[in-house]
């Protein structure tokens, strides 16, 4: 086999592979072909899932590793970093592929099995219990007894298409992603079709927003277009601010081309010439990778002057977001960009028509975008063909909490909610029971058990008062306290809310106040505190109505979205808190009222000398008695006694 | 940082822009740590923009410190993920065992304690960072051991 530089990899690649296809029938390119894209390998090839979830998880370490080992054996082989392929939560994960044998991937590869584990594998033996499957190839052999990738429950419903290449190929380098069929579709585009039909290819397709308003993308590309103007923005929101979301940061990680390429198509359907991605903050990682994506996009004349010789012009502009989560909100989000306050602005005018700088601009999701390179490369009809009939294509959705497999997934629109957490989540995690499924992040709703069945997409979820959102999932068992969880999410929204409108700012406030004095204990029961209390519950719903009714932008109209459902669906738990003062599941701390077992307590008396409120009595040396009418719940003598002899309930 | 350096990073941004204004704040602050008043002023004076202005938009986002970080920097996840996990409780006892409060440093400048949104590492939730090592699944246990070899190590 011949080496060729980066150099002729390159001229190869944009002038044979990406400007003419046909090219590939040629069996000295498509051998060529084959090498760049690893399929046909003369050394040992081991991968390192080296995002954001494996670097937490020790891939690091498992790289600086695997790098002694193929040095102390004098091994010739090539590491690559890959991004995650969505089973984050068995990271650190690492492949291995030999010369005509299949790639195989390895779970929990932490850096004390990266010896062993490789020692088996250049022995041609793959034995154990971290052996993760293998990924199938016509011109590879397969190891015996190993499962494929795509059987494995995780991945067996799973329909990857904007994560086709994410965990697969190395978000550092541009060449893997033309050699995978990258920036095919803008080569197509700009050369061959006009901005109008752009916008009509993707409106045909019947494309909705991902970043949970779902507004038809054709459409409001096609009103930024028709909106004359001498300077047009395109706007790329990657400012995922859901605590418990994480798929913009996995589509930045796995596969950032797509995103660039995704975003010049898109400026080019407008008419705009400069482009900003809107990144968060505190992922370090994913603009490292986003930034050199970036770099060698311009280096190879895919953004810049002139891209393909069409004369069409796209600058790409990184900014960091500064960790505000109004600033999702495009209006709030553009304000951001103008170095302004994130404060969302009353629409219309729409951005499309007046936007940022006063200029059209299209603000579109990181999940939008990446879309759009295999709408325009398969045509509108393709994308229809794929999901349900009102909703098409796929989705990203994050999952985490108590589920037994966290991760990523992208799953066709039509898949129900119970075949996310119990075939690909693989169900809750300890065998505990499931309680429901929050939806959406902070402002989203949850789901109850019996609403499982529903399937994924924009109508039949609004049907149960819910909505796509950005698509976090979070998965609750058992011991989730609902009332806990609500207070959670509005410290949240209320920590978050801009300040702009009455009703969210002080709104949320006076929501979390009411939710704060029934998760709490109150000293004495007669008095005017109670009053306020019982008041202030009756006003609940009330108060969350208002909210919703009366805010400008999302934030405040969804807030009260996640008492709302739970008052709905969880009424009991409300009603127990408030009348019984009781947290069955014991996440309310003021709420615990705490016994001692005579069995094990051996009159040691620190607990009593401990107790503030003198709720304790005992002699020394005898086992001691919590008095309940003085016990605050304020859980000292629980954390002081080293007999385990203190419980709660 | 002199005013060498900081001259130096506003001569890469155009002037009388306002729009730049946060990515200069971001630079100042990965340089310099943390935001103070001199520094807004100067900002304020390169891009045309009242410091009163510049202090309202730096004040709005919560990536923005006007305090200086401690020896050790500590990260808690607030996520959701996190929070069913029971991060809230290791709030808790931070705060109590370093002396520190929330987004706060402590007087000895020893610890500073931030609250992040998410990590979106919610598989190793709860998640705890100091200075640049990751502590996936953080037990109780774990986090009194780190809390005592934070407290051990002289600087």
């Amino acid at each position: 086999m011949v080496v060729f530089s980066s150099h002729e990899n390159k001229e190869f690649l944009v002038e044979k592979i990406l400007k003419s296809y046909s090219n590939i029938f040629d069996k000295a390119n498509a051998d060529r072909l084959s090498q760049i894209k690893r399929d046909k390998v003369k050394h040992a090839v081991v991968y390192v899932g080296m995002g954001t979830c494996g670097m937490i998880a020790g891939a690091g370490k498992t790289y600086a590793a695997i790098e002694k080992y193929l040095q102390d054996n004098q091994v010739d082989a090539e590491i690559v970093k890959v991004g995650c392929v969505g089973l984050c939560s068995v990271e650190p994960l690492i492949d291995v592929q030999l010369p005509g044998k299949a790639r195989v991937s390895f779970h929990h590869a932490t850096e004390d099995k990266v010896e062993s584990l490789l020692n088996s594998v250049f022995h041609h033996l793959v034995v154990g219990e971290t052996v993760l499957g293998q990924y199938q190839h016509a011109g590879h052999e397969d190891w015996p007894g190993i499962p494929g990738i795509d059987q494995l429950p995780f991945f067996a419903k799973q329909h990857r298409n904007i994560l086709r290449n994410s965990g697969i190929i190395s978000p550092y380098s541009i060449d893997d992603y033309i050699a995978f069929g990258g920036y095919k579709s803008l080569y197509k585009t700009v050369l061959n079709y006009t901005a109008d039909k752009v916008c009509e290819i993707v409106d045909q397709s019947e494309l909705r927003g991902r970043g949970g308003g779902g507004f038809p993308t054709g459409k409001k590309w096609a009103l930024a277009l028709g909106t004359g103007s001498d300077q047009k923005y395109l706007v790329c929101n990657a400012d995922e601010s859901d605590p418990g979301a994480f798929m913009n940061r996995a589509i930045i990680e796995g596969d950032p081309h797509r995103v660039v390429e995704g975003i010049a198509i898109a400026a080019y359907a407008i008419g705009a010439n400069n482009a900003y991605i809107y990144v968060r903050s505190d992922y370090g990682q994913s603009l490292l990778i986003l930034t050199s994506a970036l770099n060698q996009a311009k280096e190879y004349g895919f953004v810049g002057e002139n891209i393909f010789g069409s004369g069409f012009n796209l600058n790409i502009h990184i900014r960091q977001g500064a960790g505000a989560f109004v600033c999702g909100e495009e209006t709030a989000l553009i304000a951001s960009l103008e170095g302004k306050r994130g404060i969302p602005q009353s629409k219309p005018p729409y951005p499309a028509e007046k936007g940022l700088f006063g200029h059209p601009t299209v603000v579109n999701n990181i999940e939008t975008l990446a879309n759009i390179p295999a709408i325009l490369e398969n045509g509108p009809s393709w994308f229809k063909s794929i999901g349900t009939r009102q909703s098409h294509g796929t989705k990203i959705f994050s999952i985490a909490g108590k589920a037994q497999q966290t991760g990523f997934i992208e799953i066709p629109m039509g898949i129900t909610i119970s075949e996310i957490v119990y075939a690909i989540a693989g169900g809750v995690k300890d065998n505990k029971k499931l309680k429901a499924v929050q939806f959406g992040g902070p402002s989203g709703v949850c789901i109850p058990v019996q609403d499982l069945d529903t399937s994924i997409g924009y109508e039949s979820l609004q049907q149960i008062g819910s909505s796509i959102g950005l698509g976090g999932i979070i998965i609750l068992d058992e011991e989730t306290c609902m009332v806990n969880l609500s207070k959670y999410f509005l410290e949240f929204l209320q920590k978050e809310s801009c300040g702009k409108c009455i009703p969210c700012r002080e709104g949320t406030r006076r929501m979390l106040q009411i939710l704060e004095e029934i998760t709490r204990r109150p000293r004495e029961e007669s008095t005017h505190e109670t009053l306020e209390r019982f008041k202030g519950v009756m006003e609940l719903e009330n108060l969350a109505e208002v909210i919703r009714d009366t805010s400008l932008c999302g934030l405040g109209r969804n807030a009260p979205n996640p008492v709302l459902s739970s008052l709905k669906w969880f009424r009991e738990e409300y009603e127990e808190h408030i009348f019984d003062r009781k947290c069955k599941a014991g996440v309310c701390h003021d709420l615990r009222t705490f016994y001692i077992d005579v069995e094990n307590c051996n009159g040691c008396n620190v607990c009593q000398k401990k107790c503030p409120e003198n709720a304790i009595i005992g002699a020394i040396k005898l086992p001691h008695f919590i008095v309940e009418s003085k016990c605050t719940g304020c859980g000292i003598c629980f954390d002081s006694c080293k007999f385990n002899a203190i419980y709660f309930k | 940082m002199t005013k060498e350096n900081l001259e130096t990073l506003l001569s890469k941004h155009p002037a009388n822009k306002k729009d730049g204004l946060l990515p200069i704040l971001q630079e100042i602050q990965t340089e310099h740590g943390f935001l103070t008043d001199e520094l807004l002023a100067e900002v304020g004076r390169y891009i045309n923009m009242p410091v009163n202005k510049v202090y309202g938009v730096a004040a709005f986002y919560d990536q923005f410190r006007f305090k200086p970080l401690g020896r050790f920097h500590i990260q808690l996840c607030r996520g959701t993920a996190c929070h069913l996990h029971g991060s809230s409780t290791y709030l808790g006892e931070l705060e109590k065992q370093l002396k520190v409060k929330a987004g706060g440093t402590s007087r000895d400048r020893r610890y500073s304690l931030e609250l992040v949104n998410c990590m979106g590492a919610c598989e190793s939730s709860p998640v705890l960072r100091v200075n640049d090592t990751f502590y996936p699944h953080t037990t109780p246990e774990e986090l009194t051991r780190i809390i005592r070899s934070l407290k051990e190590i002289t600087v």
